[in-house]
Parts: C-alpha cells; structure tokens; sequence
C-alpha cells in the first residue's frame, strides 16, 4: 500500500476542501477502498475519512425517505421506515456481502465499489478500467461472472452492488455536494456504461461527494429483491432482480425492474416494463417482457447461460409477486 | 491515538496503513484474531468495535479511534471461558481451531443485531418485529465465516445451545446459556 496522510472531515465544507487536494479520495468504511489500495489499483494521497458526516435517515418531506451518504449499510437494512416502506431495499442490503462487512460500510461506499473483474484487480493482466488503453483480457478470458447488456470492446465488468440494483427499482436520487454547490441525480443515470472509457464509472466530477439518496413516496404492490449465485449466501450475484408489481384485475398496472450481474451499471429494465404495462398479468407476457429486455443481450465464451437465466428470474419473480399480491 | 482494547485504555503510535489486524497482532500481541485472507473473505479477523461486529482486516485502524475493541482476549481466558467458548469445546465446533476466534466473535456480534431487530435475507418479512434463531437464520446470518475444516455443525450447535433459547442480555459476557440455566 502506497503511504497517504489521513484527514478527519469534521463537516461537509472541510471534506470538500479536502476532497479537492491532488490525489485524494473519500473514505467510508473502506471495506474495498482499503483492499484495493492494498493491491495497489487505488494509490490516493490523501483520505479524507467522511463517515462521521451525513448519518442520518430522515422523511424526505412528501412521503419520501432522505439516507445521509454516511449509514451504515447494516443501519439502513434494519430501519423500520426502510423495512415498512422500502422492504426491496433491506432485502437488497442485505443479500449482498457479510453482516460484518454492512457492518462497516456506508451507502455512499457502496454506490462506489469497483467492479470484481479479476482482470481489474490482477496488475499483469490487460485493462482498460485500470490502465486505459491497455485492452481488457477479460474478453477473451474467463468470463463467467461478465456482462451481457452494454458491455463494450473495451470492457465487460460488471457492476457489484446489490443495494443499488433496488435503488434503481424505486426511482432514487441521489444528491452529491461540490464546490460549487449540490446537485440531484437519478440513481439510473449515476452509474454510466463502460463505452471506451470504462476508467469512468460514475456522473461523479473530481472533489464532488455523495451526501444522500432519496427515495420517492413508498410503493404500490408488491416487490421483492430475487438473487440468483453460486453458492447460498455471501457471493456476487450471476443474475439478481429488483422488481415492483402492482396488478389490478388481472392487468398489469405498473410494473418496475431493475437486473444486478448484467452491466457494468444497475440495469433498470425500461423495455420489459413497457412491455408489460396494462398488459395481462400472466406467465406467458411475462415470459415475452422478459425476452424484450433481453434481445439485445449478447453472450462471452462463459457467461452466455446468463441471458436465458435473467428471462427465467425475470419471468418467476413476477410470477411469484402476482401470487404474493393476490393473498395479500 | 487512543483506544479502549478489552477493556484498557492505550495510546499507540502507528502509521495510517495500519490494519486494526496488525495494530492488535503486532502491537498489542493480541494473537487471537487471525489474517486468514486479509480481504473480507473468511472472517478470521472478526472483532467487535462498540460491541459491533467487523472484518478487522479491512479496517483502517486510524479510523477507529476513541473506539471500544472487544477481541477473543476480552471474552474468555483459560479455566474462565465465555459461556460460548464452552460450547464449541463442547459441541467440537472446530477441529484446527484458526477461524474459532472470530467465529465466537462474530457470533456475539450477530446475537446482538438479532436482539435489535436486524433482519436477515432469509427472514420471511423483513419488516416482521423480531427474528427467530433457526438454524436457517443463523446460517445466512454466519455466513461470513468461513471455516474450512468444515465444523459448520458443531458451529451451529455451540451458538444455539449458548444463544438459542436465552434472551439476550446487553452485555455479551453475562449472557446465560442454556446450560448454566439448566
């Protein structure tokens, strides 16, 4: 690990200062920051530590839920607004990583975990996430645990976070502070596709922080978050589901889905959901909806079986939301 | 920098790379957290800070300042074990035993999310009032401790027979087992 100075930010005004010096980087609970500075991928000068800031979860005012950038993952999974409201959300938190690990970690963080690609993280090999320009082994490599949907020539990395697979679902913003004051910006629209410039991962500008995500008033239907993995518990999703239902008299009134394991962002499922809008409610349009999403889907050597599994979760989540409502 | 360590206040010198790890290993000679992967992976390293349960591997331990770390060390000593450590001797919940300290460690750590409402991804609601210890719960709710000789079982024995039926209590080294009930 590369020595770095650390400064404490006793508010958002200090952190913001900090932030802005060459070479710096925020920290929260560090649980990937730290790795991967250890295996020397991240090699900030500065960390400026803001887990003291932005801890508090409060109503948003209309309805809505406003989580400071700085709670706890394990904090949020457990609030009871969160859980009565939001149940998608905890549910999310808490099928990805370990207890200790939401122990440690902020929201903020979370949104910023880099991808696992193991080319990202093996400095012998070739990546244009790590070292723009130097291609990306991954390609032609093993990549099982890869992208199928809008994944470029330059990288097919994933993106990790189960939490804001659920973020994307329910339609949050999150707010982030610069210099030069704060601004909103949908959680769909945070997280960028890799293109030819996949080092770029995020709306983020340099110096600028995450402060909060907010969620817009509570839901209508039914919703689960559906992780699809190797083995039961702590791993990466190969393919997970964040879907809202909300079905009237056998019609589709809303439907809303976002896939994890799939892209190099959250991917929210924009052409399924549209397919599936005051259709019927029935396993064979759900089936199709699916298919819509996935057509543009393209396979790796490895990772081709995730485009038939996504349809499948896609299809028996919605399947099994219906079912839920329906005694509900 | 200042920490309260198992109960006694220090002040220690340490460059900012510094793992909370390698501050208890190296400076503190407090051998019972172990650096199995040192990433996260496996749990070895688990210690508890205000009574929280975290990989200490990947904790900076600048960050944790001012703060209260509980390791195996602070739970039991020889001819007075915790009640827990009792039970993995009892219910053989290891075999070579490195991954038993945070194994113990984090399982009090879990006992107390359980006691303030922390859900699981296994529980059926996650906006139910409270969470049973099934097998099942307690399961998910290890599984970030890994244990490659396999003693999952006894692991599961030990912390119900400790756990299971009793009510928690604030502080983990009064907590009763079922066998000082008995």
């Amino acid at each position: 690990m590369n020595p770095f100075t650390y400064e404490r930010a006793s508010d958002l005004q200090a952190a913001l200062t900090l932030g802005a010096q060459s070479g710096a980087k925020y920290l929260g609970g560090g649980t990937n920051l730290v790795d991967l500075m250890r295996e020397t991928i991240e090699h900030p000068v500065v960390l400026v530590d803001v887990t003291g800031l932005s801890c508090a979860i409060e109503e948003a005012g209309d309805g809505g839920l406003r989580i400071g950038a700085g709670v706890k993952n394990t904090a949020v999974a457990a609030d009871r607004r969160v859980r009565d409201r939001y149940p998608l959300l905890s549910e999310a938190i808490l099928a990805g990583a370990s207890a200790q690990i939401r122990n440690m970690a902020t929201v903020g963080g979370n949104l910023l975990q880099r991808t696992r690609c193991g080319y990202f993280y093996d400095d012998a090999a070739h990546c244009n996430k790590r070292a723009p320009g130097t291609g990306c082994d991954a390609i032609e490599g093993f990549n099982r645990m890869h992208a199928v949907l809008g994944a470029s020539t330059a990288c097919v990395a994933t993106h990790p976070s189960d939490m804001a697979v659920a973020l994307a679902a329910l339609d949050a913003v999150v707010t982030v502070e610069g210099r030069h004051g704060a601004r909103d910006i949908p959680l769909v629209d945070f997280h960028v596709l890799p293109g030819e410039t996949p080092h770029i991962e995020t709306m983020l500008e340099t110096g600028e922080l995450i402060t909060a995500i907010t969620l817009p008033p509570g839901l209508t239907g039914c919703s689960i978050y559906r992780k699809v993995r190797d083995r039961a518990s702590y791993a990466f999703a190969l393919i997970s589901v964040a879907a809202v239902l909300d079905v009237q008299d056998g019609v589709v009134k809303e439907a809303r889905i976002a896939l994890g394991g799939v892209a190099h962002k959250p991917w929210r499922a924009n052409a399924a959901e549209a397919a599936l809008k005051d259709g019927p409610a029935t396993e064979a349009a759900f089936r199709a909806a699916a298919q819509t999403e996935l057509v543009s889907a393209q396979g790796l050597r490895d990772n081709a079986f995730k485009i038939e599994l996504a349809q499948r979760v896609i299809t028996d989540t919605l399947v099994k939301l219906t079912a839920l409502q329906e005694i509900r | 920098m200042h920490f309260v360590i198992n109960g006694n206040e220090v002040g220690l010198d340490f460059d900012p790379r510094t793992s909370l790890l390698d501050l208890l290993r190296e400076q503190r000679h407090l051998f019972g957290a172990k650096k199995g992967c040192n990433q996260g992976a496996c749990g070895a390293c688990t210690v508890l800070v205000n009574g929280t349960r975290i990989n200490s591997c990947l904790a900076l331990a600048v960050q944790y300042q001012d703060c209260e770390i509980t390791t195996i060390e602070g739970l039991g000593e020889p001819g007075k074990l915790h009640p827990l450590q009792a039970a993995f001797v009892e219910h053989d919940g290891f075999q070579c035993g490195y991954c038993t300290p945070g194994q113990i460690c984090s399982a009090i750590g879990m006992v107390q999310e359980l006691k303030c409402g922390v859900p699981s991804y296994v529980s059926e609601d996650v906006a139910a009032e409270d969470f049973e210890l099934t097998d099942m719960e307690l399961r998910e709710r290890m599984s970030g401790n890994l244990c490659r000789c396999g003693a999952y079982n006894g692991i599961v024995d030990a912390i119900q027979d400790t756990f299971g039926t009793a009510e928690p209590e604030t502080e983990p080294k009064t907590l009763p087992s079922k066998r000082e009930a008995a």
